[in-house]
């Protein structure tokens, strides 16, 4: 690597573009809103930034508080589950033979390119009262209602399936979260897998630990860092998210994303929002700090 | 070991469940997608049983004038947003690969933060940028696609930049070197020598920005006027007002262009495309 100085006009001329660009169309943009934050309506679209804390003081209010509780707790949820389900598809994925894992890895990550909009809107057929799932749902009833009649015990399935309101609420959000978030659970689990020493798990069980014993005691641990990855990159952008809770969620399951666009378009209450969508920044910076402690934290340990 | 065996205690590709946890989880992704696509061409309205075979809803989405220019609003975005982005991020990444200079971890921290903050957080800061800056009254067609253009260029030039950093990173430098003692400038070297080199980087970052800017809808939901609508807002503000058939048939075209540059994309980066080229 060259000192910047051994050809400063070369480094300036391939330094200077990019680095603008960021500072005037990123840095800026950012410390606009930081600053309206601080800010004041005068009139409907005019702010004076009064270095004021009432819209801080606003966000942290019990209604906009419990929506940013609310938020983490859906992101959490969601987050946890997709690493559940992903936890064995990067281990299938990292233990499958050789010449089959580019495959299987691509099929994991399509789904990921596919437009975010798209995907959420698929969820919309599946989800709907008279939609896949409940499709899927009323056939399994009807077979075990099928089973069930000549037993006597048909009456506990009712007389007629009635579809389940599983769309327009918290767990449609969930279950959205999930299914668009997934392969990012996936990648950083199987990355770690993937340079991990088998043989500490082979003399796991030589040594006479179960299956089960080996996987919480060795493998887990030693994956660490890709469960602390998985969770950042499921996380960070599911406390965000505001197209599936608006298109899946009710009128009550409604998340931080969805106020925070509401104060910049329907509410015109900038400043509120500015305030919101710096708590949700500080609360993003907060988990990646923690993944950079955890990660390095472990680094020291081996 | 022969096909047959029973699986060892570490052939975990081998069990049974783990097979099938695999393919419930590859069902769950892609059958909301291939059922949304199927139904596209399913000859009815309302019902989600199959009633026959029709292109009807893509002649329809064809003909829906506000949608045909959605679609073309986007690919000029993805077109010029994707050139500026390529240039950018490339000059950026040479920047970062070939030179030692103070606060060189900032500048790779702030290069990187496009990427890792809330969408939602970088759409509302456009939005009140660019009305500050008056880039969203109505300025009419093609001029309101500037604010747009100049967000997709901001979230997709870090990613060329990292994309192209990766290929530079296996650059041997003696051939730079060499290239100077023959007696070639700073800017034959760079043209005839790097440049090359770089060029799997280069198609690589511009296939990943054009499928992020035809792709995002966030950033483009906050950044857009009343008349310059790209893709997805339209199907989104369509979606709004109901699901329906045309909406399946315009999200089956968008699915399928990006689909063929991410398979593009990944084919150019593949190791053992990388081998041969080496």
């Amino acid at each position: 690597m060259d000192d910047w100085r051994s050809a400063p006009q070369v480094f300036w001329t391939f330094l200077l573009p990019g680095t603008l660009w960021l500072a005037l169309f990123f840095f800026a943009p950012l410390a606009l809103v930081w600053l309206l934050s601080f800010g004041e309506r005068t009139g409907p679209a005019t702010i004076v930034v009064t270095w004021t804390l009432d819209n801080y003081r606003q966000a942290v209010d019990p209604l906009y508080l419990g929506l940013f509780w609310k938020s983490v707790w859906i992101a959490a949820l969601s987050t946890a589950i997709c690493v559940a389900i992903a936890f064995p598809v990067a281990v299938a994925v990292s233990f499958a033979e050789e010449r089959h894992k580019p495959l299987l890895l691509m099929v994991v990550v399509l789904p990921f390119w596919t437009n975010l909009l798209v995907r959420t809107y698929a969820m919309i057929a599946v989800l709907r009262t008279n939609g896949y799932l409940n499709y899927l749902i009323e056939y399994l009833w009807i077979a075990a209602k099928t089973v069930a009649d000549p037993l006597g015990i048909g009456s506990v399935f009712g007389d007629r399936y009635r579809p389940l309101e599983i769309l327009y609420n918290d767990a449609a959000v969930v279950f959205g979260i999930v299914y668009v978030y997934l392969p990012f659970a996936v990648l950083p689990l199987y990355a770690t897998l993937e340079r991990l020493d088998r043989s500490l798990i082979e003399a796991s069980l030589d040594l006479g630990a179960s299956q089960l014993a080996t996987f919480f005691r060795i493998v887990v641990p030693l994956a660490q860092p890709g469960i602390v990855s998985a969770v950042i990159l499921v996380f960070v952008p599911a406390l965000g998210t505001f197209l599936i809770s608006d298109l899946l969620g009710g009128p009550d399951s409604q998340l931080l994303g969805n106020v925070i666009e509401r104060q910049f378009k329907a509410a015109n209450n900038v400043p509120l929002g500015a305030a919101l969508s710096f708590l949700l920044l500080y609360a993003t910076f907060a988990a990646l700090a923690l993944r950079a402690w955890l990660v390095g934290r472990q680094g020291r340990d081996v | 070991m022969s096909r047959r065996s029973p699986p060892g205690p570490l052939d975990y590709g081998r069990r049974l469940w783990l097979r099938l946890w695999l393919l419930a989880t590859f069902v769950f992704l892609y059958a909301p997608i291939v059922i949304l696509v199927a139904f596209s061409f399913n000859d009815s309205r309302r019902n989600i049983v199959w009633q026959g075979f029709t292109t009807k809803y893509y002649i329809a989405a064809w003909n829906n004038a506000s949608l045909l220019e959605a679609f073309t609003n986007s690919l000029i975005v993805a077109a010029v947003s994707t050139s500026l982005s390529t240039v950018l991020g490339a000059m950026l990444a040479v920047a970062l690969w070939r030179f030692r200079f103070p606060a060189k971890p900032l500048l790779e921290g702030a290069n990187a933060l496009p990427i890792v903050i809330p969408e939602i957080c970088m759409g509302v800061a456009l939005l009140v940028f660019f009305s500050r800056a008056g880039l969203l009254a109505s300025l009419g067609w093609p001029l309101g696609l500037l604010p747009v253009i100049l967000g997709h260029v901001t979230f997709s030039f870090p990613f060329v930049a990292i994309v192209v950093r990766a290929r530079l990173a296996t650059f041997d430098r003696s051939l730079e070197e060499a290239s100077l003692d023959l007696g070639a400038s700073e800017w034959q070297t760079f043209r005839y020598i790097l440049l090359p080199w770089m060029k799997p980087g280069l198609v690589a970052g511009a296939l990943l920005s054009a499928t992020l800017s035809l792709d995002d809808f966030v950033i483009t939901f906050f950044t857009s006027g009343p008349e310059t609508l790209t893709f997805p807002v339209k199907i989104y503000s369509m979606v709004r007002f109901g699901a329906t058939p045309e909406v399946n048939a315009a999200s089956t075209v968008l699915i399928l262009v990006t689909l063929i540059m991410t398979v593009l994309a990944m084919r150019l980066q593949s190791p053992a495309r990388a081998e041969t080229t080496q």
